[in-house]
């Protein structure tokens, strides 16, 4: 492998049972995953959530305590990083600082004894459009053409796996747009399985095909971007994958197609298909921009649930959309985006208002929404070092 | 770092011009005490080393001159001792440099997860600078005499000649410079290895690179310049030392270098200019060695 040529295509990643302990906290549970040859997939997550762990893990820099890691069929558990058909792009890039940026592309060549080097290394620069800069040493380099000189220096060994550890977490915005897209349009040109790491919802949903997201060490929830933000499965993921709004109450009804859950004296109604409870306690919730904001009660029909009298406590405009937040007496704060069309209601701060939406936008949980924060509680200092040494692991210090 | 002046030729980076009275005055201190202490001897010396014998006059006793045939007549008197110096200075810096690599290693990267042990390892380097340079060269002519432990149990096991020696054998002599100058390599070494980013370790193995490689590729070239820097250090002083080679210490007749040939012309024979003249061909091959390596050491194009 270590002086084999060129992965034909992309390979699939299996994960089998992985666990990783460190010393004091475990940072990964239990973990399968299998990803298929030519995705591109991305792991999801907040800080200490294991992802870069992960990451690690699959590229070998670290060591799994238990459970079995295949690349293309092929169990690499045991072999060194070095041996392993994988290349990353680091977060810090890594780049070498005593190499110019050709040398620094042609190294993983080099060190395969593929032949012109030199001429692959020129190609791969070519299409980070960073040819003209080959003479130069990293130090000369701005942080995006860093991040492309990293990205040349892994896909020109055309690894059957590619990492990549939040590699546009440094960028501006605008940079970060234009290189979601590039990398987007590299990987469908090389065809190579990309597997991403970050805590950039928006990032992850914009170029994976497949984004699992993942909480303390487990994946919570795994699919196409699109499913995964209309059809959360717990409440981590929807709150995690853009903003939610959850009621919790028992179920009071139900026909063949929809249940009606009891949320402070308030009948909400999701269809069957939606839920993945139908009884007992449920936590039910819809999106921002799927509420329609009135200013007198909208007729009920079985089509809309209709929450309020409430009132608007908070105005905020960013653009595109305003955000509304609606403090609706026995239910709660609902967070409310409309479009800024002109034309509708432009509610200001203190008016009363109604809030409803379409039965079918609305999802039911697999878990209920206890009080619970994303992190454990740092009351104790036992709580507070657990948490700094999973940040630490995950910025790869640990 | 020291001797980055060497270095750094490439990269200084050009003061905003401002002359500034203030400027002067804090440099006229340095530069008085360098025109004083390091320009007036040097031109001493070198009128020295042109001088030749007063007429009628005693042993000792000398002439200002152009004699330059006294470089030619040290350099054929003394030619096989200048050779040795260097020959010593080199494998000295070679072992220094073996030794104190990987304890430099171990110290500044593997010890990273242990700051307590990194402490006591550094102390450890640094503490036989507490006792006489001179007092530690002893003890090891001590330790390497024949009565010793060292040489009775190297004997016994046939390891040495039973009419052998170390005392007084260029073995011991480049033994004593290695050992005396090893922290003057490995504190250069550390400070270069401490600063060593291991993601670049991380990257060089995930790009196909065996651990040697690695090393080899990316860990030796980032510590270039605590490896310029201890060389110096390490290789200047030796050439020119007199202590270890001398009889009274670890050396023998055999190994006298051009430290204890100077010594010797200007104490014992009382020959000022030969002991000037070998000082300054000392100096000039030094320079000529040093810039040579500097150069092609390639450091300047470290960051």
């Amino acid at each position: 492998m270590a002086t084999g040529g060129f992965a034909e295509s992309g390979a699939d990643l299996e994960l089998v049972g992985i666990r990783k302990e460190f010393p004091g906290f475990t940072a990964i549970e239990s973990l399968d995953l299998t990803i298929p040859a030519g995705s591109f997939f991305a792991l999801l997550g907040p800080s200490g959530c294991g992802k870069t762990t992960t990451l690690r893990l699959v590229a070998g820099l670290e060591e799994v305590t238990s459970g079995r890691i295949l690349i293309g069929g092929k169990d690499v558990t045991a072999t060194k990083p070095y041996q392993r058909p994988v290349d990353t792009v680091f977060q810090s890039y890594a780049l070498f600082p005593h190499m110019s940026i050709l040398e620094n592309v042609a190294f993983g060549l080099r060190r395969r004894k593929i032949a012109d080097a030199t001429g692959k290394a020129h190609e791969a620069l070519r299409l980070v459009e960073l040819d003209h800069l080959a003479g130069r040493k990293p130090a000369q380099l701005s942080g995006g053409q860093q991040q492309r000189v990293a990205l040349a220096r892994a896909i020109v060994n055309r690894p059957a796996l590619l990492l990549l550890d939040e590699p546009l977490g440094a960028l501006d915005l605008k940079l970060r747009r234009q290189m979601q897209l590039e990398l987007k349009s590299v990987q469908s040109e090389v065809g190579l399985t990309f597997l991403h790491v970050t805590h950039d919802q928006e990032e992850a949903m914009t170029m994976a095909d497949t984004v699992a997201v993942m909480n303390r060490g487990r994946i919570e929830q795994l699919g196409a971007p699109a499913v995964l933000y209309e059809l959360p499965r717990t409440v981590f993921v929807a709150n995690f994958l853009g903003q939610s709004n959850l009621f919790t109450g028992n179920v009071v009804g139900s026909t063949s197609t929809s249940i009606t859950v009891d949320v402070g004296g308030t009948p909400i109604v999701v269809p069957t298909a939606r839920s993945h409870r139908h009884s007992g306690t449920v936590t039910v919730g819809v999106r921002p921009e799927k509420l329609q904001l009135a200013f007198d009660a909208p007729t009920a029909t079985s089509a809309l649930n209709i929450l309020g009298p409430g009132r608007v406590v908070d105005v905020s405009f960013s653009g595109v959309s305003t955000q509304y937040l609606i403090a609706v007496p026995g239910i709660g704060t609902i967070v409310l985006f409309a479009q800024n069309m002109v034309v509708g209601p432009v509610a200001t701060e203190g008016a009363e208002v109604w809030v409803s939406w379409q039965v079918e936008h609305g999802f039911g949980l697999e878990d209920t929404a206890e009080e619970e924060s994303r992190f454990p509680a740092d009351t104790d200092t036992a709580a507070l070092a657990t948490q700094s040494e999973a940040l630490l692991a995950e910025l790869g210090e640990g | 770092m020291a001797f980055s002046a060497f270095a750094t030729t490439t990269q200084a980076v050009q003061a905003p011009k401002r002359t500034s009275r203030v400027a002067l005055l804090l440099l006229l201190p340095g530069i008085l005490y360098l025109a004083l202490f390091f320009l007036v001897p040097l031109v001493a010396l070198v009128i020295t080393s042109l001088q030749a014998p007063a007429e009628f006059g005693d042993i000792g006793q000398f002439q200002n001159a152009f004699r330059w045939e006294n470089y030619a007549t040290v350099i054929g008197q003394y030619g096989a001792q200048i050779l040795r110096s260097f020959f010593y200075a080199v494998l000295a810096t070679v072992f220094a440099l073996l030794f104190s690599y990987p304890l430099a290693y171990f110290i500044g990267v593997k010890a990273r997860k242990w700051p307590l042990l990194q402490n006591l390892m550094l102390v450890m380097v640094i503490a036989p600078f507490f006792i006489s340079f001179l007092l530690r060269t002893l003890a090891w002519k001590q330790l390497l005499s024949d009565e010793s432990f060292v040489v009775t149990g190297l004997k016994a096991l046939s390891l040495l000649a039973p009419d052998a020696h170390i005392t007084g054998t260029p073995v011991a002599v480049v033994f004593g410079l290695t050992y005396n100058f090893i922290p003057f390599m490995t504190l250069p070494l550390y400070a270069a290895l401490e600063r060593l980013d291991t993601r670049y370790l991380e990257a060089g193995s995930d790009l196909y690179s065996t651990p040697f490689t690695t090393f080899r590729t990316v860990t030796v070239p980032l510590s270039m310049p605590g490896i310029v820097s201890g060389v110096l250090l390490t290789f200047i002083p030796a050439a020119g030392d007199y202590v270890n080679a001398s009889r009274e210490f670890l050396g023998g007749t055999g190994t006298t270098m051009i430290g204890n040939v100077i010594e010797s012309n200007f104490l014992v024979s009382l020959n000022y200019p030969a002991a000037a003249s070998l000082s300054i061909i000392l100096m000039a091959v030094i320079l000529v060695l040093v810039t040579a390596y500097v150069r092609r050491s390639g450091t300047e194009d470290l960051l």
